[in-house]
């Protein structure tokens, strides 16, 4: 799930983002994951993640392949945890995402006490996490560093855009949904918060952030750089 | 992927959703096609979009009514309305497309999703990322830009010429004909995907001189490139090592992802890892 690795802004833009994952390896804790994984995902629950999701299955909030056209004015934008803690069909990789920096430290602490052998992953600012594993008493075992984006970065967007659409790392959420949403909203044709549920449908593992993305959409809306 | 033009509207909602800008409204046939050279197969459409069933011919006539008097309809920007997606059945080698694009679906030589890695975020278990070594991940293509195999087999030659051993668990390597030589097999070189990471490993000595090749290849390719640099901590989870290498080739370093060390061997034939026996940093290679 490198797919959290690469999310495009700077450190202070993830201070509403802490992406928690857990996954076993192949060969070495895949065996009888299922209950720990499951347990991972419930453990998450009380600290009220702002999305949730599998890498097989999808996140909180999934598209619908049987939407009616009265759907268009009642867009259900609530995420659905038990569904996804019932939907882990087997190993993979689960995560929880949090918007706040003492939810990931109290999820943290509760997953270490869990004692569940799955390695545990924090995607966030270098430093967000170090404050997590400290609050938590643990010592970091591995980091891996994003040097962001290299080569034809002419290809690429503008920051908010990418701002946006890096939070699926798995490139689900295209640049051209991203900018077409900024401007939605910009238009004041959907809220933030609408356009940030719509994107959050095309995450498939669960990583994606609502709240950040609400917070950037917003930002933008309002011609803030920031 | 193909889209049933009998079921079509043309509503034009899949043309914003596709990560590759690959489904454009046809002028002649008005009917959304798909650029298959550009399309890589990632199932972004069939599977992001939501689905009404609703009938194609009555929402033909809604959408010419409403374009005569130039009236905007404002429906929700991520439903097909007709369902019109419909996978197609990929055989060699474009199933590699959907292998590395489509995050759903495992890689078969890793057992792993997305894009069948685990780098260091199994590393309490794997030790694959010792003190005193540095692991990359090189992923192209990533974001939304796409890049064809062609692309990643420079950078691999060109690894391969530093000497460079390329990590054996990885989907790119398992596509390999030749991996002393970095070669990826013929028939799949102009295949497109999202993206795909190359794995390595090097002694900490040598981060500096691989990130300066990868800079060099970089220039011969037409995609962008996402490093990732994992290191091993200290016992007190402190890494001094690797981030002023960075620092000093002009990297801000702003994220990353930690791993925190709780994994355990579990399997009844695993075999355990001694962290005693995990080389120092200063006698590590």
């Amino acid at each position: 799930m490198t797919n959290t690795l690469h999310r495009f802004g700077p450190a202070e833009s993830f201070r509403d983002d802490y992406v928690v994952f857990a996954m076993c390896s192949k060969g070495r804790n895949d065996q009888d994951a299922l209950p720990r994984l499951r347990r991972f995902l419930e453990l998450a629950v009380p600290f009220k993640p702002v999305n949730l999701g599998d890498a097989i299955h999808g996140a909180a909030l999934r598209p619908s392949k049987h939407m009616t056209p009265a759907s268009h004015w009642h867009r259900d934008t609530a995420p659905d945890f038990p569904a996804v803690i019932r939907g882990l069909t087997g190993p993979t990789t689960v995560a929880a995402v949090f918007d706040n920096r003492p939810a990931a430290e109290d999820f943290v602490k509760a997953v270490k006490d869990a004692g569940l052998g799955l390695s545990v992953n924090i995607s966030t600012s270098i430093d967000g996490a170090e404050q997590c594993c400290f609050a938590a008493g643990i010592p970091r075992h591995s980091v891996g560093y994003s040097l962001g984006f290299e080569g034809s970065t002419e290809k690429l967007p503008n920051s908010k855009v990418l701002m946006l659409s890096t939070m699926c790392g798995h490139g689900m959420i295209s640049h051209s949904l991203a900018k077409k949403l900024i401007d939605w909203v910009r238009e004041g044709r959907r809220t933030p918060q609408q356009a940030a549920a719509c994107m959050t449908r095309f995450c498939s593992c669960g990583v994606f952030n609502p709240t950040r993305a609400a917070r950037i959409l917003d930002q933008v809306a309002r011609g803030e750089s920031q | 992927m193909k889209i049933n033009p009998e079921k079509c509207v043309a509503c034009g909602n899949c043309t914003y959703v596709c990560p590759m800008g690959a489904i454009y409204i046809d002028r002649k046939t008005h009917r959304a096609t798909i650029n298959r050279d550009e399309c890589v197969e990632c199932y972004a459409c069939l599977n992001g979009l939501s689905q009404e069933h609703l009938n194609p011919i009555f929402v033909r006539i809604i959408r010419r009514l409403f374009q005569t008097f130039r009236l905007r309809f404002d429906p929700e920007p991520d439903v097909c309305p007709t369902a019109a997606f419909e996978p197609d059945e990929l055989s060699w080698p474009r199933v590699v497309r959907r292998a590395f694009s489509d995050p759903r679906v495992p890689h078969e030589s890793t057992g792993v999703h997305g894009r069948g890695t685990e780098e260091v975020k199994t590393n309490d278990v794997s030790g694959r990322v010792q003190l005193g070594e540095v692991g990359f991940t090189i992923e192209f293509g990533r974001p939304g830009v796409g890049v064809r195999f062609r692309d990643i087999q420079k950078m691999c030659t060109a690894l391969a010429q530093s000497g460079v051993a390329f990590e054996k668990k990885n989907p790119v390597t398992s596509l390999m004909t030749d991996v002393a030589r970095g070669a990826i097999r013929e028939d799949i070189l102009d295949e497109k995907v999202l993206s795909a990471i190359v794995e390595i490993k090097v002694p900490v000595e040598r981060a500096e001189p691989i990130i300066r090749l990868v800079w060099e290849v970089e220039k011969q390719i037409e995609t962008v490139v996402a490093l990732g640099v994992g290191a091993r901590c200290d016992e007190h989870g402190e890494e001094t090592v690797v981030a002023p290498i960075l620092e000093k080739l002009g990297y801000k370093l702003e994220r990353a992802k930690t791993n925190i060390g709780l994994g355990r061997i579990t399997n009844p034939a695993g075999q355990a890892i001694d962290l005693s026996r995990l080389p120092s940093p200063s006698g590590a290679r």
